[in-house]
């Protein structure tokens, strides 16, 4: 197993080594000078020679790379160009505020998610299967920035019962989660949608094994063979749940915009708006390496719980 | 379940296929005629396609030109029945054109992965070793982003505009297409037929025009046809975030971009454009679950 594990270690590096690339080859990407990518227009001749310098724009691109890995991996992302502060201090902030948003998000729609979903696959068929399968395919087809904005008109605009946008600036819970509630319910559909019908499909698989229907033959009781199955399925859920997470994380730009969420999708948003590639680049570095290390400690995850994924 | 139910359930099933053997393709058609959902979801994606496609002819007015003195009416109005947008633009004009940008800015980059996606997967599946090494590897990468992130990226640094919209989602869909092409010819390639041709002496062009495209394109098309709504939501997403489509075109997810400003004076005019999006994603959702289960792809 610890073979294994060294292995897929190993396997992540090239993974965040291609990722780095994409990201670094977005300043010549972009349209015109690269120079004109990370630096304000209005810069002084001195300071565009030094910026020349620090990313090395007269050198080879495979040079430019290494010198710009190199002051990555020191955790210099650049500076933005609307705000002159170096992006990784913006970016420290509003990862945070987005860590909290994709935590509560998911952890709404992974308890709701395997709810219905262990529920309509023990009751299939049935109305409440039914139900339960049409939820889904709404969960994973709705736009979530439009789901969001309709959670405004009604609960801000309508009922004036939760704040629209930002993120509480008083202390305490009850602001907090006043905040919050919106932003995550918008967040958690289409985890929601994806997890029921996974949960949905791994528990009829395990529920239509012969050892399931042994268990039922020598007449344990409902609730104990519900415990085989979860027990059965858990690394399949688990992968899914984990995989969601990330997405959370990349995913929640488009809510955070809406609901002016102080994370890093409405940084992102910003940078958008203002054409700032140091912050767009820093943003999408940051998040790509979190989504690689939760994708690899999901991975190695499984394989303590079902040692048996090793061996392929 | 009552032990019954099961028995009675399989002999209908028994009593209504027809006698004679069908095709494959004929199977899938009748399952498909019998598939209510599938059936509605189907209707409901022609009536907005043609909806789109046929904009100019039932749009009632110009959707770019808008009259200060009727902003923000509401659905109902006597001649907007979907009411005005914030420069007083009419609605049903705009979400009928809009629906092209979307459709085309949605479909688009799902065919050019089916297209570029099927060829590289095919390829790296078929010959194997380096050739698919260096494929696959190269695609591992783009799984580095959640597909939201790697279209922001791309498109943020190409700026705004349909075409780029277009290169950043065809790079997102691509990596899945070449997954599933790749795994499927792997599967494929390895059936006994295959070897049979190719000890009675077929060449390799003939295997894969013969034999191996015609039981891996169907797998592969099933798994486009479930991006599209993804594809259809990010195009729009993308708009939103003023990346996509520029102003002052009618696109469904500019315009919930624009209107969202307005949600305090009209309620349900803002909401339109992003219920448009949700149809039409969910229409396609439902299609491609039916075909999937009609052609009895798992996956």
């Amino acid at each position: 197993m610890w073979v294994y594990v060294g292995r897929r270690l190993l396997l992540a590096i090239p993974t965040l080594l291609g990722a780095s690339v994409i990201v670094f080859a977005m300043v010549h990407l972009a349209p015109g000078d690269p120079i004109a990518a990370v630096m304000p227009a209005e810069s002084s001749a001195a300071e565009i020679e030094a910026t020349k310098r620090a990313y090395g724009f007269d050198r080879p691109l495979p040079v430019q790379y290494l010198v710009w890995l190199q002051r990555v991996a020191q955790g210099d992302l650049g500076r933005s160009i609307a705000t002159r502060r170096p992006v990784i201090l913006d970016v420290r902030d509003a990862l945070a505020n987005s860590l909290v948003l994709a935590l509560s998000s998911s952890l709404l729609a992974f308890v709701v998610g395997i709810a219905l979903g262990l529920l309509s696959a023990f009751r299939q068929g049935r109305l409440l299967d039914k139900l339960c399968a049409a939820l889904a395919v709404i969960g994973v087809s709705v736009p979530h920035y439009w789901a969001g904005i309709i959670l405004i008109i009604v609960f801000s605009v309508q009922l004036n019962w939760l704040p629209a946008m930002g993120a509480a600036d008083d202390p305490g819970l009850l602001p907090f989660l006043r905040h919050i509630a919106l932003p995550t319910v918008a967040l958690a559909l289409i985890p929601l949608g994806v997890i029921t019908r996974v949960v949905r499909s791994a528990a009829l698989d395990i529920l239509n094994q012969e050892f399931v229907t042994a268990l039922r033959a020598k007449g344990l009781a409902a609730r104990r063979v519900f415990v085989h199955v979860l027990k059965n399925s858990a690394p399949q859920i688990l992968t899914v749940l984990g995989l969601q997470f990330g997405f959370q994380l990349g995913g929640s730009v488009l809510v955070e915009s809406v609901f002016s969420w102080p994370g890093t999708g409405y940084l992102l948003n910003l940078a958008i708006f203002q054409r700032d590639i140091p912050v767009l680049q820093g943003v999408i570095l940051v998040l790509a390496t979190f989504f690689v290390l939760l994708n690899l400690a999901v991975d190695l995850l499984q394989t303590l719980i079902d040692p048996r994924i090793a061996r392929h | 379940m009552a032990p019954l139910a099961g028995v009675e359930a399989a002999t209908d099933a028994v009593a209504a296929v027809p006698a004679a053997p069908m095709s494959y393709w004929r199977t899938v058609g009748w399952r498909l005629g019998r598939d209510r959902t599938t059936l509605a979801a189907g209707g409901g994606l022609l009536v907005i396609v043609l909806a789109a496609l046929l904009a100019p002819w039932l749009a009632p007015y110009d959707p770019s030109a808008g009259s200060i003195r009727l902003r923000l009416a509401w659905p109902g109005t006597p001649g907007h029945w979907l009411g005005t947008d914030e420069q007083g633009r009419d609605m049903l004009s705009r979400l009928l054109w809009g629906g092209r940008m979307t459709l085309v800015a949605g479909l688009t980059p799902v065919l050019v992965a089916f297209v570029v996606g099927s060829a590289l997967g095919i390829a790296a599946g078929f010959v194997g070793r380096t050739t698919s090494t260096l494929i696959m590897r190269t695609m591992d990468i783009f799984y580095a982003f959640p597909s939201v992130l790697l279209a922001i990226a791309i498109s943020g640094a190409l700026g705004p505009g349909l075409a780029n919209t277009l290169i950043s989602l065809s790079i997102v869909f691509i990596p899945r297409v070449v997954r599933v092409a790749e795994s499927a010819t792997v599967q494929v390639k390895g059936l006994e037929y295959i070897a049979a041709a190719r000890v009675s002496g077929a060449g390799m062009g003939a295997i894969v025009r013969h034999h191996l495209l015609a039981n891996v394109l169907g797998p592969i098309l099933v798994f486009a046809s479930t991006q599209v709504s993804l594809s259809i939501i990010l195009a729009a997403g993308l708009s939103f975030l003023g990346l996509g489509v520029t102003p002052p075109a009618a696109e469904w997810g500019l315009m919930l971009n624009t209107l969202r400003q307005s949600i305090y004076v009209n309620a349900l005019v803002p909401a339109l454009p992003g219920l448009a999006i949700f149809a039409t994603s969910m229409a396609f959702n439902l299609l491609s679950d039916g075909l999937r289960d009609a052609m009895e792809v798992r996956g």
